[in-house]
């Protein structure tokens, strides 16, 4: 680790990783700088201008693209900044539609946090509003909508699309008042390279990217992702007795905040109609509910009749590792064999 | 894993995901990363993005080729040529790491000597890839430290996978990249739990921790700990179970989270030893096409219902925690099978929470003898974990393999063609591919949404193939091989190389594994899944 940068903000003295911008160093230490386009997992761009601070001897800079220095005396606010930030913010806000009740992202905005922060000219707003787009809602994806009448332009999914996926599907287009964000060709979404990891809705920082229906979970549970082997943890939300969400677990060692398409919107199987509730018994060729007492005691009663190298387990690598463990323990010790494998050769 | 379990005593993953995007060279061999471990693909992007070089031996123009600094599209089957081939360019080369040879791996002058039969002429014949590529691909991987293998269904669903999991091991020991961080070997695991079914000895041959049944130490412990006596003989394999129950040697099955329908390679055979079953228990979530055959089928609860461990495939041990309640009646595999054994009258089953049943592996496995779940909730761990001191072990064999001799293999080895062969009725090859919108066979099926973005079952045809056969993009064809046919609608495409079709398995209405041949690899008992002769025919309207 290299030595520790010194630099005081706002009069409180703090430390930091050389290279580390003056944003994320305050923050680190609960110091609250207006930020938009700033995202922990992405390179900073210094696009929205609401990070502005003044630096002792130099003029206003913004503080996301401004690395810490020894000795760096930082003020957050003052008449001056406050001023400018307001005019920056209302760049921001003519961009977007802000019908917040009906968004799902209302309390959990970021142009709401800065907002409240910042201030609000209602007047001023009015007269500046950019008219809005023709047709702003892409509904083509199954799991994500995409209303570009809320975007602000910030591009923190342009740089997720191309950070952390690493596909690069989505760019600024056009120039401009009608600057927005689109695939090639401005098509929908649908018929881009993208590939519905849902990436860019977890970073949106408003409402343009949401998934569709979204539904705010009564409470979560940290698990891990059933698909494949990468093992990412999740945090799975349900309403009553029903999954409505997942997220990734921001620091788990396998994924690193990041889901696929099945793990962040591939859930629904398990509340799906068809799921078996009930134990079913073959009579008269036809498999027919029964209760758990009697399907256990003709298996048991059946299984008693095979015991050795005429009975096999399959067992599933679904299953956890507590249900294996049982599984070849019955397998061996109950049934007498070592025929027990699972799908690790298929 | 056999493969690796010869050459280097262990067979996992060496390294863990986070590591490989600071490797400077990947070479991802017989993998479609992206699709089937989207999360590493973002890892192998972003050693890409940081100058990595990126080698895909595929024969498929997978997605991830895109990234790709060389892409090698061999002819299926032929991994053992194209990895000696490069062995052989690099000790011709002086690029191998001869220090490292000496210190750490045994019988480097034989796997000299095997090399030889690996001329440019005989490699370019078996793969169908020009010379320069292998010497451009082997100095690529030589050079340029540390760097990562990882392979993943197309290295070993041959008749001769264990065979080229050895000729990967190989690579990475000659160049020192084993226990080495951002190096190893590293098969990628296709289920969230495959490692663990694996670790908790649902295998034919081991107990917990891989403790070998043969073993009369390892099955003296087992014996004292459940109080009865154990089989020394090990089991049969899975697809040899199927063999088992076509002949009737095998006459009650229990199975469990599987769909073999429509994943077991030579379908039709399967599903015909399953219907010989006198007596067919399934335990599932949903009814699936292999549960309707079963005498009694038993309704499980998903991950979202149930307590537990997954291990992923960098053997990182993590906590599953039940999110919602059962749905119906449903109820934790572990507590059915425990049920069973309970009513047939068997002590040691009185399980009462998955915490318990942990406990009592981790104290037979040392292994795990260091992990419970106080220690989980602060944090995964990575075993090999002997002590609850211990921290876990993120890689594998950095100061001695687990061989009995601490030192790894290099291995001779001979390149075997598939077993099924193409020939004038057969002419092509059929390899298979997954989407990286389904998952295997059920659940991603009863998922809305993802069967749309997958867009349902095609088989991918060369535009050269086509235009011989006469198919047109969207036409409807016939495929046949020796073991079964189906129809499928055609998409052409230079994905597919010259003379190999690809086909996903996810998908009921279109069995792809009616297809494929059960031959064998001699170790593993791996099926060839993804090699198969077939024919192609368009199916006049």
């Amino acid at each position: 680790m290299s030595e520790l940068i010194t630099l005081t903000v706002d009069g409180v003295e703090i430390k930091a990783e050389p290279g580390t911008s003056i944003l994320r160093a305050a923050l680190a230490n609960g110091i609250y700088i207006p930020h938009l386009c700033d995202h922990p997992d992405l390179t900073s761009v210094g696009i929205c201008r609401v990070c502005l601070v003044e630096i002792e001897g130099r003029r206003p800079t913004v503080s996301c693209m401004t690395p810490v220095e020894e000795g760096m005396v930082v003020t957050t606010a003052s008449e001056e900044l406050d001023q400018t930030r307001k005019v920056n913010l209302e760049l921001l806000v003519i961009n977007h539609d802000y019908n917040c009740q009906s968004c799902s992202k209302n309390s959990k905005c970021n142009l709401q946090e800065l907002t409240r922060y910042i201030g609000l000219d209602e007047e001023r707003i009015k007269a500046m509003r950019k008219p809005m787009l023709d047709s702003p809602i892409d509904d083509s994806n199954p799991y994500y909508i995409r209303n570009m009448d809320k975007c602000v332009l910030c591009g923190i999914c342009v740089r997720t699309c191309d950070e952390i996926q690493g596909d690069g599907c989505i760019d600024f287009a056009y120039r401009g008042i009608k600057t927005k964000i689109a695939v090639l060709g401005d098509k929908p979404i649908i018929d881009s390279t993208c590939v519905t990891c849902g990436e860019c809705v977890s970073r949106c920082p408003v409402g343009a990217l949401v998934p569709r229906n979204a539904v705010e979970p009564t409470y979560e549970v940290e698990t891990i992702c059933p698909f494949c082997g990468c093992g990412c943890g999740m945090v799975v939300g349900a309403r009553g007795n029903k999954i409505v969400s997942s997220r990734a677990v921001p620091d788990s060692p396998a994924n690193n905040g990041s889901l696929c398409v099945k793990g962040r919107f591939g859930l629904s199987f398990v509340n799906h109609p068809n799921r078996l509730t009930k134990p079913l018994i073959r009579k008269d060729g036809e498999l027919v509910e029964s209760s758990w007492e009697e399907a256990i005691s003709l298996i048991a009663q059946k299984l008693g009749q095979y015991k050795g190298d005429q009975f096999a387990t399959i067992a599933s690598a679904k299953c956890t590792v507590e249900d294996n463990y049982v599984m070849q323990k019955f397998t061996r010790a109950v049934m007498e064999t070592n025929n027990i494998d699972h799908c690790a050769r298929l | 894993m056999a493969g690796l379990a010869i050459a280097l005593g262990s067979g996992a993953m060496t390294n863990t995901i986070a590591e490989i995007g600071d490797s400077a060279c990947i070479l991802a061999s017989g993998t479609s990363t992206t699709e089937a471990h989207p999360i590493i693909g973002y890892q192998v992007k972003k050693a890409v993005r940081k100058g990595a070089k990126l080698i895909v031996a595929n024969p498929q123009e997978v997605p991830l080729t895109q990234f790709a600094d060389l892409h090698l599209p061999l002819k299926p089957g032929t991994d053992v040529a194209l990895l000696m081939g490069m062995a052989k360019v690099i000790i011709d080369e002086g690029l191998h790491d001869q220090k490292y040879i000496e210190e750490r791996c045994e019988n480097f002058d034989k796997f000299k000597e095997s090399l030889e039969v690996y001329t440019p002429e005989f490699v370019s014949d078996v793969t169908g890839l020009p010379w320069e590529d292998v010497v451009k691909a082997a100095r690529m991987y030589a050079e340029n430290g540390p760097a990562s293998i990882l392979y993943c269904m197309g290295i070993t669903q041959h008749s001769h996978g264990t065979d080229n999991v050895l000729a990967v091991s190989n690579l990475a020991l000659i160049t020192g990249n084993l226990g080495r961080i951002s190096g190893g070997v590293n098969p990628l695991r296709g289920q969230n739990n495959v490692q663990g079914a694996c670790d908790m000895g649902s295998l034919p041959n081991v107990f917990t921790g891989y403790q070998k049944v043969d073993n009369d130490e390892a099955r003296q412990k087992f014996e004292k700990a459940w109080g009865v006596s154990l089989s020394g003989k090990p089991g049969l394999t899975h697809t040899e179970i199927f063999d088992a129950a076509y002949t009737g040697e095998i006459k009650a099955l229990y199975l469990i989270g599987e769909n073999p329908v429509l994943t077991e390679a030579n379908a039709a055979h399967s599903i015909e030893a399953m219907d010989k079953l006198e007596f067919f228990v399934v335990q599932d979530i949903f009814l699936n096409e292999t549960a309707e055959k079963a005498d009694v089928v038993l309704p499980a609860v998903s991950f979202a219902e149930k307590n537990g461990t997954f291990v992923n495939t960098e053997r990182r041990v993590q906590r599953v925690r039940r999110v919602i309640d059962p749905v119906g009646e449903a109820k934790p595999d572990w507590w059915i099978v425990s049920a069973i054994a309970n009513e047939m009258g068997h002590e040691g089953f009185a399980y009462n929470s998955a915490e318990e049943i942990f406990n009592e592996m981790a104290s037979l496995t040392p292994s795990y003898a260091g992990i419970n779940y106080e220690r989980l909730d602060q944090g995964s761990i990575q075993w090999p974990c002997p002590s609850v001191d211990h921290p876990g072990t993120p890689i594998l064999h950095t100061e001695k393999f687990a061989t009995a001799s601490g030192k790894a293999k290099l291995l001779p080895l001979e390149y075997r063609p598939s077993e099924d062969c193409c020939d004038f009725d057969f002419p092509l090859i059929l390899t298979t591919e997954r989407s990286l919108y389904q998952f295997h066979s059920t659940m991603t099926r009863y998922s809305d949404g993802l069967d749309g973005l997958s867009g349902g079952e095609q088989i991918l045809i060369n535009p050269a193939d086509a235009e011989k056969l006469g198919i047109e993009d969207g036409d409807q064809v016939e495929v046949k091989s020796r073991r079964g046919k189906l129809k499928v609608k055609a998409t052409i495409t230079r994905r597919s190389q010259p003379g190999v079709a690809s086909l996903s398995f996810h998908f009921a209405e279109c069995p792809t594994n009616l297809l494929t041949s059960n031959a064998l690899d001699p170790v593993a008992k791996t099926p060839e899944t993804k090699v198969c002769a077939i024919r192609i025919d368009k199916v006049e309207q």
